[in-house]
């Protein structure tokens, strides 16, 4: 294995293909485009946490000049839902609303004023019902259900045990457990979200661009809640300005707008304000781990038993999905004999969690590395150590059934041990200061699809035709990520042809085969297989007519540079062009495909809910951190972090660094600041403002370095590079803050009151040790 | 707003990205709003429900501004300056092919307000150090890059201009 980048050394790969785009600001998003003739839409929200709609009356917004459209829950009669099993959402609440900001009405009418006086015209009244914010409340035995199908407000209980849990704590020489809390946070993409709905009446079709991750999933769900011919409905995604999971789900207000259109009669327009787009959430849940872990004095673990428990919010969402990952993800890292996990997915009063970056895996995975941090110090073993102790050998086949092809883990610890001069400086630090670090993973895309259809997991179209172009039709998301790119380069180098022959066209449900989507890190993997095997099958194609040109057979034919030749150095030569002339001669316009399964032995453990966590790749990392901690003020300052990914092998390095940086500062950004807050279930961050993200100014160095496994089943042997970097951010910075004044924080977000209370603690406790012993003597 | 009274319009005339141009603006209404639905000028994004994030940053007299928190009729008889404004014959300016070749974009909403940002600075200073760029970028926030690759462009276009 090599390491292929370094930050230092800087420029290497290429450019995202639509690059000059954003930089020009030619790029349109969907605020952007072209909206002449378009209403207004906008939704009137729930002021209440939890209650009973008991009346509802339009008629003075129905009447009030300039109303196209009014919308209520009684317009809605099919219920949504991201996971097939669990659709109990609707677009606007029916009898019943469960959070504050829970939509209850929309209007569409000519403009922006008119739209809000609609709003303030509709009239609601409720009966309200006790309200739960937390997960214990929620769970108390006389708590009022917020969805009458699950006892306790439990969404889901996960109990999950693999290997002999006693004998693996009694095989070890230290047992600990701790218990973290990580607060509720958000994906906060800069784009807020937006929808631009078009229906013709006259033929009864639908027009959608909107921001969404994953069109497929957004026109499956516009087809049930409009109760509408598949067939009949487009969704398009222009330019998105980010992602990160909140646009994974299909959300209230795009069913919305596509409602509103319909009933209208035409275009209508929807851009949430950035308060509306917090409220609208989806995101990382509140969580609460309990994690025991059995260690041996060589520093191999024994056994680890976990309890999660996530404050899920008011509908089910990603629920299932992300309390399993919770669960699953404790797997594939490390070798540990004996796992057992509990799960609790709680309903509360509050916005919808779901899916977001490093979903499920990143608070397990803290509540995880601070534990090794602390029993490696107890225990007087370095970290890096312990972690080497532990290592998987690859290929093997996880307890709960998830498969390990390629591991680099141990060349990532390698290189940011040697980088951030881990040997010489740690322990060794002046006062405030230390280093910590960490290790976390992540998958290369789920093995077994949400929407499980037993088709192909990626499917691509390329068209060549007279002008020699090649055009890959995709409907893999790019959401800023670069997997446009990550297609193009795929293409061209199989084809052996420049990269400015290919172009790109990706989520247009016209045009574009089904894709899933930007989900869980499956494109590159996914779509990546699938682009090689489809310029494969084009490859093939003009082999043959090159070989037919030049009168030899096909197997003679040699591809480079986008000549043809027969044999290698041969003198008879064909053009790139002259090739394709001779390819289109006998049936004209070329469409081949090409597409990407992935096996079944890949798609997890049998026991129930073994698909989630199911890969066919994982990506490791391992990253130092270093800071600084003023144990006056409680203020924690990052001052540097060494991170070392194995992707696999970087298709387009200069982006996996982008994506490896980008990650691990998300996590920095939960580590050290990020939380949502809720006032009676009233949002109180719902800005940019009062949702603290690092900026500019907090933000560090990040040397990344880029591990190649080569992964055997990956395009090019690559794995994914978004996620796998993010969850070890947050350990690693709450390891270094204790090995830098002593004090070993339990919760997320590192803010300085947060600190000064376990600082407090740490001083009282170690007062009334001082007293005890003065008394004693 | 709700009032009878028909809100007032004024004529305004203002230098943006090099032209002067007249058109007819209430006179509460926000540049951003005038530069998008007006001009047509559509890199000037709104992220925010004002003064939050910087995506609409652009340059009144040569200062960065956010035009969420301008009025269109401040900018009577000056120069606005946008995104758009710094392309030479179609080719981005150097600063701009910095932030492409570097990766300084990745989903790309920032990008014109961080590159307007970027641009005020390079002019007052050709030079800057990491941490004058850093305080130059304060207000813009991105949620993609983590900044690493904003700072590594702008000090691209700045040592290719020396």
């Amino acid at each position: 294995m090599t390491i292929v980048y370094e930050a230092r050394t800087g420029r290497h790969g290429v450019p995202l293909i639509d690059g000059v785009d954003k930089v020009t600001g030619r790029a349109l998003y969907t605020a952007d485009l072209d909206r002449a003739g378009a209403l207004v839409g906008v939704i009137l929200r729930s002021p209440v946490a939890h209650a009973e709609i008991i009346r509802v009356d339009t008629s003075k917004a129905r009447a009030l000049d300039g109303v196209a459209a009014v919308l209520t829950g009684a317009d809605c009669r099919v219920a949504y839902g991201v996971l097939p099993i669990a659709m109990n959402e609707y677009p606007l609440a029916r009898d019943r609303v469960r959070y504050r900001g829970e939509p209850v009405a929309a209007v569409a009418a000519i403009d922006e004023t008119t739209a809000q006086r609609a709003l303030e015209l509709i009239e609601i009244e409720y009966r309200e019902l006790p309200a739960y914010f937390e997960s214990t409340d929620a769970r108390a035995p006389d708590a009022v259900l917020l969805h009458d199908n699950k006892p306790g407000n439990v969404e889901r209980e996960v109990h999950h045990d693999f290997g002999d849990l006693d004998a693996g704590f009694a095989a070890a020489d230290l047992v600990r457990e701790h218990r973290v809390c990580c607060a509720e946070i958000n994906h906060a993409q800069i784009e807020p979200h937006a929808c631009l709905a078009e229906f013709d009446p006259s033929s009864g079709r639908l027009t959608v661009q909107d921001v969404s991750q994953v069109v497929y999933y957004l026109h499956l769900m516009l087809a049930r809640c409009l109760e509408m011919d598949e067939a009949q409905i487009r969704v398009i995604k222009p330019f998105v300005g980010g992602g990160f999971g909140a646009r994974v789900e299909v959300l209230n207000f795009e069913i919305v707008t596509a409602m509103l259109a319909r009933a209208a009669g035409g275009k209508v327009f929807m851009q949430l304000t950035r308060e509306e787009t917090f409220l609208t959430h989806r995101s990382r849940p509140q969580t609460d781990v309990v994690l025991k872990l059995g260690m041996r004095k060589d520093g191999r673990f024994t056994a680890c038993a976990c309890e999660v428990t996530q404050r899920g919010g008011a509908y089910a969402g990603y629920g299932v999905v992300t309390i399993l990952y919770a669960g699953a993800l404790l797997q594939g890292i490390y070798d540990i004999p004996a796992i057992k996990y509990d799960g609790y997915r709680v309903y509360a009063n509050l916005p919808p969690c779901g899916a977001m970056r490093g979903h499920g895996g990143v608070n397990t995975r803290f509540a995880f590395e601070t534990l090794v941090d602390k029993m490696a110090r107890e225990l007087g073993l370095d970290p890096f150590a312990v972690r080497r102790a532990n290592l998987l050998r690859a290929p093997t086949q996880t307890m709960n059934g998830l498969m390990v092809q390629s591991y680099g883990l141990a060349e990532c610890l390698d290189a940011v041990e040697r980088a951030s001069g881990w040997k010489e400086r740690f322990g060794r630090m002046p006062a405030g200061k230390a280093l910590g670090m960490a290790c976390s993973h992540y998958v290369s895309g789920s093995a077994k699809p949400i929407h499980f259809t037993g088709e192909p997991h990626a499917v691509i179209h390329l068209k060549l035709d007279h002008d020699g172009g090649v055009t890959a039709l995709t409907g893999a998301a790019d959401i800023g990520q670069g997997s446009s790119t990550m297609v193009a380069i795929a293409v061209a180098e199989t084809l052996g042809v420049g990269l400015d022959r290919i172009r790109v066209v990706s989520s247009d449900t016209a045009i574009t085969p089904k894709d899933n989507g930007a989900y869980s890190s499956r494109i590159t993997f996914m779509v990546g297989n699938a682009a090689i095997a489809a310029a494969q099958n084009l490859k093939m194609l003009l082999v043959e007519a090159a070989a037919k040109k030049l009168e030899s057979a096909p197997e003679e034919i040699v591809c480079d540079g986008g000549v043809f030749r027969v044999g290698q150095g041969g003198q008879a030569a064909l053009s790139f062009k002259e090739v394709v002339s001779a390819a289109l001669i006998d049936e004209g316009a070329i469409s081949v495909k090409g597409s990407f399964t992935c096996p079944v032995e890949f798609q997890g453990g049998k026991h129930r809910g073994g698909a989630v966590g199911s890969t066919m790749g994982f990506s490791y990392a391992a990253q130092v951190v270093e800071t600084s901690v003023d144990d006056a003020t409680g203020q924690v300052s990052v001052d540097k972090v060494w991170v070392a990914l194995d992707c696999g092998r970087a298709i387009n390095p200069l982006a996996v660094a982008g994506q490896i940086e980008g990650s691990v500062w998300m996590g920095m950004g939960q580590a050290l600041c990020e939380e949502t807050r809720y006032l009676d279930g009233l949002a109180a961050h719902a800005s940019f403002l009062d949702y603290r993200m690092p900026t500019i100014v907090e933000s560090p160095a990040i040397e990344a370095f880029i591990v190649e496994s080569k992964d055997p089943n990956g395009p090019f042997g690559a794995k994914e590079a978004s996620e796998g970097a993010l969850a070890g951010f947050p350990p690693a910075l709450v390891s270094a803050i204790g090995h830098a004044i002593g004090v070993d924080l339990l919760e997320l977000p590192a803010t300085p009151d947060r600190l000064l209370e376990a600082i407090g603690k740490r001083r009282q406790k170690a007062a009334a040790a001082a007293r005890k012993q003065r008394a004693a003597s | 707003m709700h009032g009878s009274a028909r809100p007032r319009k004024r004529l305004l005339r203002v230098e943006i990205n090099g032209r002067w141009r007249e058109d007819a603006v209430l006179d509460g209404a926000l540049l951003v709003d005038y530069l998008r639905e007006t001009v047509r000028l559509t890199s000037v994004k709104t992220g925010c429900d004002g003064g939050e994030c910087g995506a609409c940053t652009v340059l009144l007299d040569g200062v960065a501004v956010s035009a969420c928190l301008t009025l269109a009729v401040r900018c009577e008889g000056r120069s606005v300056e946008t995104v758009e404004g710094l392309l030479k014959q179609g080719r981005p300016s150097r600063l701009q092919q910095a932030f492409h070749e570097r990766l300084g974009a990745q989903c790309g909403f920032c990008t014109p307000g961080m590159i307007m940002a970027s641009e005020a600075l390079l002019r007052r200073n050709p030079h800057p150090s990491d941490d004058e760029i850093r305080a130059a970028l304060a207000g813009n926030l991105c949620r993609c890059t983590g900044y690493v690759k904003i700072i590594e462009s702008v000090k691209a276009a700045s040592e290719a201009s020396s």
